[in-house]
C-alpha cells in the first residue's frame, strides 16, 4: 500500500483547488439563474464559486462560466495504471529483431469491427503512409499486414485471421456510444476463446477512448490510445511473438 | 510587404514638436531634484539596510535633511562632508546622517573639491556595478540567444516571490520569452522601496531588490534549461521610479515599465515629481542597457480606442523625446500601444492593423510593445481566447517586437498557470501559422486600412501642435491624454520636489550625463 498522496487542482498556489466549469442550464438568464448556477457549482464541490459569465445561448437556455476552489482531492498514491511495457525501437531495430530472432514474416490482421465506420485509427497503424511521419506496418519487410477496413463483423474477422494463421489481430474502436466499443470488443475475445485458439494470437485494441487498462479488462493483450505511432505497435507485436517463440522452444 | 502610407514630413514635424515639448520640461528638470532622486543617489553610493522599524536607511537620512530644509544641496554633499571628516564608508556616513544627534555642521565645510574627491571612488564603483551587470547580460545572451520577435511576454503575480519564481520557470517552459512580476497593488504610491524578500502581497508581489535577485536566478536557470534567453521585467514607475531603476540596473533586469507621463495620468502622482524622476531613472536605464516599456496602452482603457488613437501616437513621440534627452538609444525604447477597440465594431480588426502597422513603420528601430485587449474582455473565457488570437494575428502580421500575451481570464483574476499555458500555446499557433503573412500581403493604397493610418497621423500632428503651443503642463491640465486632467501642483509626491541650490551636488547624475 502506497502512502497517501492527496493532490488538489492547481491555480497559482499549491492547494488552492482553482478550477473553472462551463455549462448550460435550461433557464433564461436572470438573477435567479445566476444563483442557480452558483448552487450547481457548489453541488460539484466548488467553494465560493464566482459566476464569470451568464449569457443567453438559446431561448430559455443560459450559458455559464464559473470559477471556484474545488474541495475535492485525489490520492495519487492509491492509483495504479498498467501501461504497455515495450522498449522504444526504431523501424530498423524492429526489422532486425524480426529477421534475426523470429526469422519469418509476422501476419497481422486489422479491422474496425461492428457498426464502426471510422478507419482513421486502423489506417494510421497499418497503411503504408502511417501516422505523424511514422510509416505503417505495411511498409515493414517483417510484417504481412491485412487491413480489412470498416464494419467488419467479429466472426468474419476471426475466420479471416484464423485462415491466415495471424500472429496478431488489431481491433480499432472509435465509436463509443452506449459503450458499444466495450461490448463489441469483449464479444470478439469470447468468440475466439470459444473457438479454442485464443492462446495462438495476440489481441490488440486501439481507439481514442481506449487505454491499456481497459483493454486488459476486456481480455485483450494490449490497448493503445490516441497518438500511438505504428512503430510502438510493431515493437510490441515483435517482442511478444519473440517471447512466445522462445517459450515454445 | 504590407505597409501603410506614411508622410515622412509629418513624422518629422511630430518629432520637432515633441522635442519642443520636452525641451520646455527639461529646463524644469535640470533645476530640480526630488526625495526619490536623492534616495537613489544614496543607494548608488553604497547605503543599504533598514531601521529597526523597517524604514529603509535611505528614507530616514533623506527625509531628515528634507524636513530640515537642507536637501537643496543634494544628499551627496552631506555624505561627502562626513567622508572627508573621517567616516569609513558611505554606509557609516549614511547612518550618521540618519541617526546622529546633530545634523551635519555646514558652517565650515571642506572645499567642494575635497568633497568631490571623497565621493569620486563611490561614484566610480556605482557605475562599475551597472556596467558589470550589463556585461553579464550580454555574456548570457551570447550563450543562450533570445527567441524571435514578437517576444512572448507574460505576467506572474502570486504575491509570494517564491511562488512567482516557480511560475516564471513554468512560463519559460511553456514558451515565454519575457516574465514580468506584477507589483502589489498601489506599491507605486509608496514613497519607499520595501526591504528583503516578500511573501505577502495583494494583486502582485512587492518590487524589492532581493525579490529582483530571486527572479533573476529563476529566469537564468530557465534560460539555460531551455537554451533561450529569458528576459526579466519589473516596474520603474510611481514615487520610487529612479530607485527601482537603480536596483533593476544592478540586479540585471532586462526591461522596465517606465513612462514619462503614466504616473501623472494614472496614479495621480504630481507632474513635477514625475518629470524629474523619469529623467533620472532613464539616465540609469540608458547606462544599463535596459529596455523601457512605455504605457500608452493605458490611454485606451480610459479613452475610446477609435477616437483617441492619435493620442497614443502623440504620446509615443513625447516619450521618445524625453528618452532621447536622458541618453536612451532608440533600441531601448519599447513604445507601447494596444488592441483595445471594441471587438464588435465593424472592421475593428482593420483599425487595429492600421494602427499597429503605422506605429511599426514610424518607430522602425524601436522594440515596439504590443498590448492585448483588456477593456472589452469578458467572463466568457472562450470568446476571450478568440479575441486574443486576433490580437496575436495583428502582432505577427505587423512584426511587433514585444507582445504581452492576452489572458482569457483577464476579466476574472490574475493569470493562473493554465491560463498562461493556453495563451502561449494559442500564440505559438498564430505566430507559426501566419509567420510570413505580413511579407505576403499588401494593403490597398487608398483602402480602409491605409486611410485610417493617414488620419491617425494627421490627428497626432494636430494634437502635438496644440500641446507644443500650450506646453505639456497645461495640456495635461486640459485632459489631452487619456481624458485625464491633472494640475501642476496637485497629486502625490509634490512635497518631495525641491529646487536645486546653485551649488547642488550630484556626482552620480553628473557622471551619467557625461557618459558616452
Amino acid at each position: 500500500m502506497n502512502p497517501k498522496q492527496p493532490i488538489r487542482a492547481y491555480g497559482d498556489r499549491h492547494g488552492d483547488g482553482m478550477i473553472q466549469l462551463s455549462f448550460v442550464l435550461p433557464i433564461a438568464p436572470s438573477p435567479r439563474a445566476r444563483e442557480a448556477a452558483k448552487r450547481f457549482a457548489e453541488a460539484h464541490g466548488l467553494v465560493d464559486p464566482l459566476v464569470a459569465t451568464m449569457e443567453e445561448c438559446a431561448e430559455n437556455y443560459a450559458f455559464f462560466v464559473v470559477y471556484g476552489s474545488s474541495k475535492h482531492s485525489v490520492d495519487i498514491g492509491s492509483i495504479e495504471v498498467p501501461e504497455v511495457s515495450t522498449a522504444s525501437r526504431t523501424r530498423e531495430e524492429i526489422e532486425e529483431l524480426i529477421k534475426k530472432d523470429i526469422g519469418r514474416k509476422l501476419v497481422v490482421v486489422g479491422a474496425c469491427t461492428g457498426s464502426d465506420a471510422h478507419t482513421v485509427g486502423i489506417d494510421a497503424i497499418l497503411n503504408y503512409k502511417g501516422y505523424a511521419g511514422d510509416k505503417g506496418l505495411e511498409s515493414y519487410k517483417g510484417f504481412e499486414a491485412y487491413n480489412l477496413g470498416a464494419q467488419v463483423e467479429n466472426d468474419q474477422l476471426a475466420a479471416r485471421a484464423r485462415g491466415l494463421s495471424a500472429d496478431a489481430i488489431l481491433v480499432s474502436q472509435v465509436i463509443t456510444q452506449r459503450n458499444c466499443h466495450k461490448d463489441n470488443s469483449r464479444a470478439l475475445v469470447d468468440l475466439i476463446e470459444r473457438q479454442g485458439w485464443r492462446e495462438q494470437v495476440l489481441l490488440l485494441l486501439g481507439g481514442p477512448r481506449i487505454d491499456h487498462k481497459l483493454a486488459l479488462e476486456l481480455g485483450f493483450d494490449a490497448g493503445f490510445g490516441p497518438g500511438t505511432k505504428p512503430a510502438e505497435v510493431a515493437s510490441f507485436i515483435a517482442e511478444r511473438v519473440r517471447e512466445r517463440t522462445k517459450a515454445r522452444g | 510587404m504590407a505597409t501603410v502610407p506614411v508622410d515622412t514630413n509629418k513624422v518629422e514635424r511630430c518629432r520637432q514638436l515633441a522635442q519642443h515639448v520636452a525641451d520646455d520640461v527639461q529646463r524644469f528638470i535640470d533645476g530640480h531634484t526630488t526625495t526619490g532622486v536623492e534616495r537613489t543617489v544614496l543607494r548608488a553610493l553604497g547605503a543599504t539596510g533598514a531601521s529597526e522599524e523597517g524604514t529603509p536607511l535611505v528614507n530616514v537620512a533623506v527625509d531628515r535633511y528634507h524636513e530640515a530644509g537642507l536637501l537643496d544641496r543634494g544628499i551627496a554633499f552631506y555624505i561627502g562632508i562626513v567622508l572627508v571628516r573621517g567616516a569609513k564608508s558611505v554606509q557609516e556616513a549614511a547612518e550618521e546622517l540618519a541617526f546622529a544627534k546633530e545634523l551635519v555642521n555646514v558652517d565650515s565645510t571642506p572645499s567642494p573639491d575635497a568633497i568631490a574627491a571623497a565621493l569620486a571612488p563611490h561614484v566610480t564603483k556605482a557605475l562599475a556595478r551597472i556596467d558589470s551587470a550589463r556585461e553579464e547580460r550580454e555574456a548570457l545572451k551570447r550563450e543562450v540567444t533570445p527567441g524571435p520577435n514578437p517576444l512572448k511576454y507574460v505576467i506572474v503575480a502570486t504575491g509570494n516571490i517564491y511562488d512567482d519564481a516557480l511560475q516564471a520557470k513554468a512560463a519559460a517552459h511553456a514558451g515565454a520569452d519575457i516574465v514580468a512580476v506584477i507589483r502589489a497593488t498601489a506599491q507605486s504610491l509608496l514613497d519607499y522601496v520595501p526591504h528583503g524578500p516578500t511573501t505577502e502581497g495583494y494583486g502582485g508581489t512587492f518590487a524589492t531588490q532581493e525579490n529582483f535577485r530571486i527572479i533573476r536566478e529563476a529566469t537564468n536557470d530557465a534560460a539555460r534549461n531551455h537554451g533561450r534567453y529569458i528576459l526579466q521585467t519589473n516596474y520603474s514607475s510611481g514615487l520610487c521610479m529612479s530607485e527601482i531603476a537603480w536596483m533593476a540596473a544592478v540586479e540585471r533586469l532586462d526591461m522596465l515599465l517606465n513612462d514619462a507621463m503614466y504616473g501623472i495620468l494614472f496614479r495621480d502622482i504630481n507632474m513635477c515629481r514625475t518629470f524629474v524622476d523619469q529623467y533620472v531613472s532613464r539616465r540609469l536605464i540608458g547606462r544599463s542597457g535596459i529596455i523601457i516599456n512605455t504605457g500608452e496602452d493605458n490611454y485606451l482603457t480610459t479613452a475610446d480606442a477609435v477616437e483617441k488613437a492619435h493620442t497614443v501616437l502623440a504620446s509615443q513621440f513625447i516619450n521618445e523625446a524625453f528618452a532621447l534627452r536622458a541618453g536612451l538609444r532608440e533600441e531601448q525604447m519599447g513604445l507601447g500601444h494596444a488592441y483595445e477597440i471594441n471587438p464588435w465594431l465593424e472592421d475593428s480588426f482593420l483599425y487595429e492593423l492600421a494602427q499597429a502597422q503605422l506605429v511599426r513603420q514610424i518607430f522602425e528601430r524601436h522594440p515596439i510593445k504590443w498590448m492585448p485587449p483588456t477593456k472589452h474582455k469578458v467572463g466568457d473565457i472562450f470568446f476571450a481566447h478568440v479575441h486574443d488570437a486576433l490580437f496575436s494575428l495583428v502582432g505577427i502580421t505587423t512584426n511587433q517586437s514585444i507582445e504581452l500575451l492576452g489572458m482569457f481570464s483577464e476579466a476574472v483574476h490574475n493569470p493562473m498557470l493554465m491560463d498562461r499555458y493556453l495563451s502561449l500555446k494559442a500564440t505559438r499557433y498564430v505566430y507559426t501559422a501566419a509567420k510570413h503573412l505580413g511579407d505576403e500581403i499588401e494593403f490597398k493604397p487608398n483602402g480602409r486600412i491605409a486611410q485610417r493610418a493617414v488620419n491617425v497621423l494627421d490627428e497626432a500632428v494636430a494634437l502635438l501642435e496644440q500641446v507644443a503651443r500650450d506646453g505639456i503642463w497645461d495640456s495635461i491640465a486640459k485632459g489631452a491624454f487619456a481624458d485625464v486632467k491633472r494640475t501642476r501642483t496637485g497629486g502625490k509626491g509634490y512635497r518631495g520636489v525641491i529646487g536645486k541650490h546653485e551649488r547642488y551636488m550630484n556626482p552620480l547624475l553628473d557622471a551619467l550625463e557625461g557618459a558616452p
